[in-house]
């Protein structure tokens, strides 16, 4: 059958009834979390939510250059996850990696500067969206290839568990990447090796244009834990309280010993794939069942009808990550650029570098 | 105080010092635990370092070589070992895409101290997946250095340097080298990269010899010295770094340059050498440059067949002769 859209509206539809009864979970916060900490929860979303707004924005008004692919939506995976980690635990990202270096602490006038190529940006002008990275905060950086960032996370538990450290890393991938050859290869080195390890597969359903579904014989990325004899959970990933439990549990198990977990955080992707995509491959009306999940819109109506917080201090968090973001824009617009002179800036290392003289 | 050892007790004997020296270094790779490496080069290691520290890994090229990259980000400096260079294919987005870009792209804030060891070279009848040497693909992308020493003295000095170097290498060392023995120091040395040696002096013809190609071209200058034909050999030691310094110096001698690379000719090593000692050094050519390389070909199983394609001494003397001619 050939398909005018990737997916039907009915399709769609139905996909939701389903995440309803099996995935979607009550907004019930962990029983350690205090209310300052679910705040900070929101904060970072709304943070997340503004910034990759504006992005789009400024990209339409060439103030960002190249591609940038935008985490709205995905909020309450990389926050509720970074939110069970200590300082100290890494995470690896995709090439949407905005939301993953705002929820481990990144800067947001760093972040700014670097989506506009400024040399005051987090990797002097040299990455951008595709590349930002966090390194001190423990964000491993962002890799615009599908599937790679798989193995670094290896490497990473590799280097706690040699050197007796107590860190876990988590392993931020797409939907994507789950059928990159290089997947399989690093759940399986690190469930042999018991590496403390959490790979988390943000399943958005969407690989560009092709649903999982499509991409996929068995939908549940979950399930593929069997075949490497670790943990496979699937949870809510509109839901900041489901992610956060069971990265907290997994990471509990990582440092203890007892090797990697697979969990599968399943939303949807309701936007474009990046900032130019004209989503002609679905029918838009199929994205307006699942933008009633929204994340941010679910975790402020928790917060106010649980009683955690009011309106008002809702409203104000969320002024605030629009001030906060507007100031970042603002440094991004005034930093400097690179200088010709940083071309060659980080090619190697500096020793390196003074010897090669011109012959680089 | 120098004792004679082979090339596969040098590189031993430097992954075991080194390992001794620095608790953060460590060996991955498939069989180089328990059975110590297929030529023996890590024989012994796991024993006195343990199982954290001496890794057999299932057969996950790109997994080895990815988790060597998050672990040199982290703390460690792996060396991940790959049985035949050929297979470094299979981890070609991760050290071509990730490793050798990642402190680039990240502003320079990310450092990669690791090394990716691999066996290369031809002969034996080891066919078309075992024998292909990859220097000039991965001296064509920034961010790496390649290696490829051929004597006991150079692979364990270079060798120290790779693992002691803040950045990603490449270190090549040859199927058919292993054997070959040489004196080597006891005390601590290390080699910089990008230093050639002049193996041979002579004042007629310079000859570029890469990897194995040093053995045979001295072999092939012993023949032409009978017949009154003078080369100086120089073997490069890196491919990138390159030291053209020492290149230009003796052409600027002989005026003639002949390049021996024992992979195969088209876009190899030998044309960026040739253009380059052209470009700086045009005026001292008095013939037009020579390369002896590997034919285009995928490497024939068959005997007869294979000799055809893998260069030689007399490759090597008959197009001196040529030049000379």
């Amino acid at each position: 059958m050939v398909r005018e859209s990737s997916i039907t509206l009915e399709e769609s539809k139905a996909a939701l009834e389903e995440f309803k009864k099996e995935v979607l979970a009550p907004m019930e916060p962990p029983p350690e979390l205090s209310i300052e900490g679910q705040l900070e929860i929101y904060r970072k979303m709304a943070v997340i939510r503004v910034f990759d707004t504006r992005v789009k924005e400024l990209w339409k008004q060439n103030f960002i250059y190249g591609l940038a692919h935008s985490y709205v939506g995905a909020e309450a995976v990389a926050v509720g996850a970074c939110a069970a980690l200590y300082e100290g635990d890494y995470i690896t990202s995709t090439h949407r990696g905005h939301g993953h270096t705002i929820a481990k602490g990144g800067d947001l006038k760093k972040m700014m500067a670097e989506l506009m190529g400024k040399y005051d940006g987090y990797c002097h002008g040299k990455g951008g969206s595709m590349h930002i990275a966090a390194v001190d905060e423990g964000m491993l950086g962002a890799t615009g290839i599908v599937g790679s960032g798989m193995p670094i996370a290896v490497g990473a538990g590799l280097t706690a568990k040699v050197l007796k450290k107590d860190f876990v890393t988590v392993c931020f991938h797409g939907d994507g990447g789950t059928n990159q050859g290089i997947w399989h290869e690093s759940i399986n080195l690190s469930s042999t090796w018991d590496l403390p390890v959490i790979f988390l597969c943000e399943n958005n359903q969407w690989a560009i244009s092709l649903p999982y579904s499509q991409a996929a014989k068995n939908p549940r990325v979950a399930d593929r834990a069997i075949g490497y004899g670790i943990p496979g959970v699937t949870v809510d990933g509109f839901n900041p309280f489901a992610v956060y439990k069971a990265v907290k549990e997994a990471a509990h198990r990582a440092r203890n010993g007892e090797g990697p977990t697979l969990i599968e955080a399943k939303f949807y992707r309701y936007i474009g794939h990046f900032v130019a995509d004209d989503e002609q491959y679905r029918d838009a009306a199929t994205n307006e069942p699942w933008g009633a999940l929204d994340p941010l819109r679910r975790m402020a109506g928790y917060l106010v009808e649980s009683g955690v917080a009011s309106q008002e201090t809702v409203d104000a968090i969320y002024e605030e990550a629009q001030a906060a973001v507007e100031d970042a824009i603002e440094y991004g617009k005034q930093a400097p650029e690179p200088s010709p002179d940083t071309l060659y800036e980080g090619l190697y290392s500096p020793e390196f570098l003074q010897s090669l003289g011109e012959e680089i | 105080m120098t004792r004679v050892m082979t090339v596969k007790q040098a590189l031993n004997e430097a992954l075991y010092e080194e390992m001794q020296r620095d608790e953060t270094i460590i060996i991955m790779g498939c069989d180089v635990a328990i059975r110590g490496n297929p030529f023996g080069v890590t024989k012994g290691l796991y024993e006195e370092f343990g199982p954290d520290r001496v890794r057999d890994t299932p057969i996950s090229e790109a997994a080895i070589i990815g988790a060597c990259l998050g672990a040199a980000a982290t703390g460690l400096r792996p060396i991940g070992e790959i049985l035949f260079s050929d297979w470094i294919t299979i981890g070609m987005d991760q050290l071509v895409n990730q490793i050798a870009k990642i402190r680039y792209m990240f502003g320079g804030r990310i450092e990669v101290p690791l090394v990716i060891r691999a066996p290369v070279g031809a002969g034996g009848g080891q066919a078309a997946q075992h024998s292909q040497s990859f220097e000039s693909w991965f001296s064509h992308v920034p961010g790496l250095q390649v290696v490829l020493p051929i004597t006991p003295y150079d692979v364990k000095g270079l060798l120290k340097t790779a693992i002691r170097n803040n950045d990603p290498v490449l270190f090549f060392e040859h199927k058919r080298g292993y054997e070959i023995q040489g004196e080597v120091p006891e005390e601590d040395y290390t080699i910089p990269f990008g230093e050639a040696v002049v193996r041979r002096e002579g004042s007629d013809v310079t000859i570029v010899a890469v990897s194995i190609m040093v053995h045979r071209a001295l072999a092939a200058a012993e023949e032409l010295s009978q017949m009154g034909i003078e080369c100086e050999v120089i073997d490069p030691r890196t491919a990138y770094p390159f030291d053209y310094d020492t290149v230009i110096e003796s052409v600027a001698k002989t005026h003639r340059l002949v390049v021996a690379h024992e992979s195969n000719r088209r876009s190899g090593i030998g044309a960026e050498i040739v253009s380059q000692v052209t470009e700086r050094a045009f005026d001292e050519l008095d013939e037009r440059p020579v390369i002896v390389a590997g034919r285009n070909v995928p490497m024939p199983y068959n005997r007869t067949l294979e000799s055809m394609v893998i260069p030689n001494e007399d490759t090597l003397r008959d197009a001196i002769l040529e030049l000379m001619d």
